[in-house]
């Protein structure tokens, strides 16, 4: 099969979804390169402009075209970051996407990296608990949308549930346990 | 207290220093580590406002540390998204922030001790981007100091960080370590010698990358390249300096052996590369930065090999980056256009390489 863009062989064969929409592009390497690479804007200081391209491969060698579709719409229940939209920027929106999205990004560092277990430094104050930190980001975007639907009431709540964690992490925990 | 952006385009940063071990061609080693504040999304979903609290927060604890006189040396800090865009310009110039954080929207900023070895860069891609910068080869200092500088910031903030995988960063490519460790390397008898390819391919087999002066395309300018560790995840943050400072030798080595080549088998060749690019500096009446950059390459080589006796290594390394857009304008106290940067350029280099155009052939 030819390239779809100019007379080589093609030997990337990539699903894309176009506004929802699967759809087949044949292309070779090179052709595949400059389709998968992040839009220029965003790869000025990026060691790796070829983040977003592996990504798409790994996925579409790996997933049908349905699937991926599915797998597009997931979101993060903390930032609202969709599959798709990290998929489009190379970008995660927060930290738990790391565990929501493990599933897909664990074959994407295995490809970076070789490796998907960290070695090196540990923040010498982990222990603080990092389930409440996920839970402050929650919380600071319910109490934003309550004000902005003037739930005032909701907010207050919400902003007291924010300080409550707030207080008991700004006591040191001598224990040092995790959570 | 507000950076002086006269005094600075004045100086000469750390890296400009041209000391430093293996500094004929290793020009600076640098240390970044990308950092997240644990309560926060990344920057890619913050609202404007998050960003302003991010930037309030990492503000006022660096302050703090810095107040303390924990932070080694005093701290300029800048509001970045207040600076017009030639003083942006200048301090991407300078090495000191990002195209990156030069050009995105929004609350962010930056801290830079006065000898412009420490950057602290808030709300880059990452909320932190900590990094410390050394002329020669001297990552192993560069590491115990930006080790140091990290856990004085981790002490007052909470970090994105799991025990399975490390630092969490925006992008997968940082997430382990969040450590970049690079050196910049001068390597123009590489070039002319076409082994410069060869090299590369060596490189990208054990996973190091290979970068451009400024960034951006494959292209180097002026012959520089920049090599940096391009896995984060695995390795500990010393063995990844340890991985990038084991090839340096090897790169050092191979560069002086096409020197010595070139002076062995094109010594004619060579003197006259090296003396065409100093006469056309020295003379010029308006000239492209492209240009000089090229041309300033063959003139810093000659220095190194003992062709040319009457510059300094300093002098040709500061002239690479006060010939940039950015501190050509802030130097001239205006605002220029590229036809005039090219004569005020000119006219620069001929003022600080001695040549007036009437001396032009005294060595
Ligand atoms: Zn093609
Ligand atoms: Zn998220």
């Amino acid at each position: 099969m030819k390239c779809q863009k100019c007379d080589k062989k093609a030997t990337f064969h990539i699903t894309d979804l176009v506004d929802g929409e699967p759809s087949e592009v044949h292309l070779c390497e090179d052709c595949a390169q400059a389709f998968l690479a992040p839009p220029a804007d965003d790869d000025a200081s990026d060691v790796m402009p070829a983040m977003a391209g592996l990504l798409a491969q790994q996925l579409a060698v790996g997933e049908t075209a349905e699937e991926l579709a599915r797998l597009d719409k997931q979101a993060c229940p903390v930032c609202g970051i969709t599959f798709r939209e990290f998929r489009k920027q190379g970008r995660l929106g927060c930290p738990h996407d790391y565990v929501c999205f493990a599933d897909e990004l664990e074959p994407l560092l295995l490809n970076i990296h070789d490796e998907i277990h960290h070695v090196g430094k540990v923040p010498k104050g982990y222990g603080a608990n990092a389930e409440q930190q996920t839970q402050l980001i929650r919380l600071r975007r319910e109490m934003k949308e309550a004000v902005a639907r003037e739930d005032y009431e909701e907010a207050s709540k919400l902003r007291d549930e924010i300080r409550a964690i707030e207080a008991t992490r700004d006591a040191p925990d001598p224990s040092g346990e995790n959570a | 207290m507000p950076l002086n952006f006269e005094e600075l385009a004045q100086a000469s940063g750390e890296w400009l220093k041209g000391s430093g071990p293996e500094s004929d061609i290793v020009i600076s080693s640098r240390i970044r580590l990308a950092r997240n504040l644990a309560e926060f999304p990344f920057i890619a979903r913050a609202t404007p406002a998050d960003r302003i609290e991010i930037e309030k927060i990492l503000h006022a604890r660096i302050a703090a540390s810095n107040d303390s006189k924990k932070f080694p040396g005093e701290l300029l800090y800048v509001d970045v998204s207040e600076l017009p865009e030639v003083d942006r310009a200048f301090l991407v110039e300078r090495q000191l922030i990002s195209r990156e954080l030069s050009e995105s929207d929004g609350a962010r900023a930056v801290a830079i001790d006065k000898r412009e070895q420490y950057s602290v860069m808030i709300n880059e891609e990452d909320h932190l981007r900590i990094q410390v910068m050394h002329s020669g080869l001297d990552l192993e200092t560069a590491w115990a100091q930006i080790d140091m500088l990290d856990d004085l910031i981790e002490e007052q903030v909470t970090y994105a960080y799991n025990e399975k995988l490390g630092y969490l960063t925006a992008c997968p490519t940082n997430v382990g370590t969040g450590i970049r460790v690079s050196v910049m390397l001068h390597l123009p008898a590489l070039v002319i010698t076409r082994q410069i390819d060869k090299v590369f391919r060596s490189l990208q087999k054990i996973n190091l990358a290979v970068r451009g002066l400024y960034g951006e395309g494959s292209q180097a300018m002026g012959d520089f390249y920049q090599i940096s560790n391009q896995v984060t995840l695995g390795l500990s943050e010393q063995e990844l300096v340890k991985k990038v400072s084991d090839v340096v030798p090897v790169l050092i080595d191979y560069e002086r052996q096409a020197r010595e080549f070139l002076v062995r088998e094109s010594q004619e060749t060579l003197h006259d590369r090296v003396s065409r690019a100093y006469g056309i500096l020295r003379n010029a009446q308006t000239i492209s930065s492209e240009e000089t950059l090229h041309l300033l390459s063959s003139v810093r080589m000659g220095v190194n090999l003992g062709l040319i006796g009457d510059v300094a290594i300093p002098t040709v390394n500061k002239l690479f980056v006060h010939t940039q857009p950015a501190h050509l304008q802030k130097l001239a106290g205006m605002e220029l256009d590229s036809s005039d940067r090219n004569i005020e350029r000119a006219s620069y280099l001929r003022r600080h390489l001695g040549g007036d155009g009437a001396n032009t052939t005294h060595n």
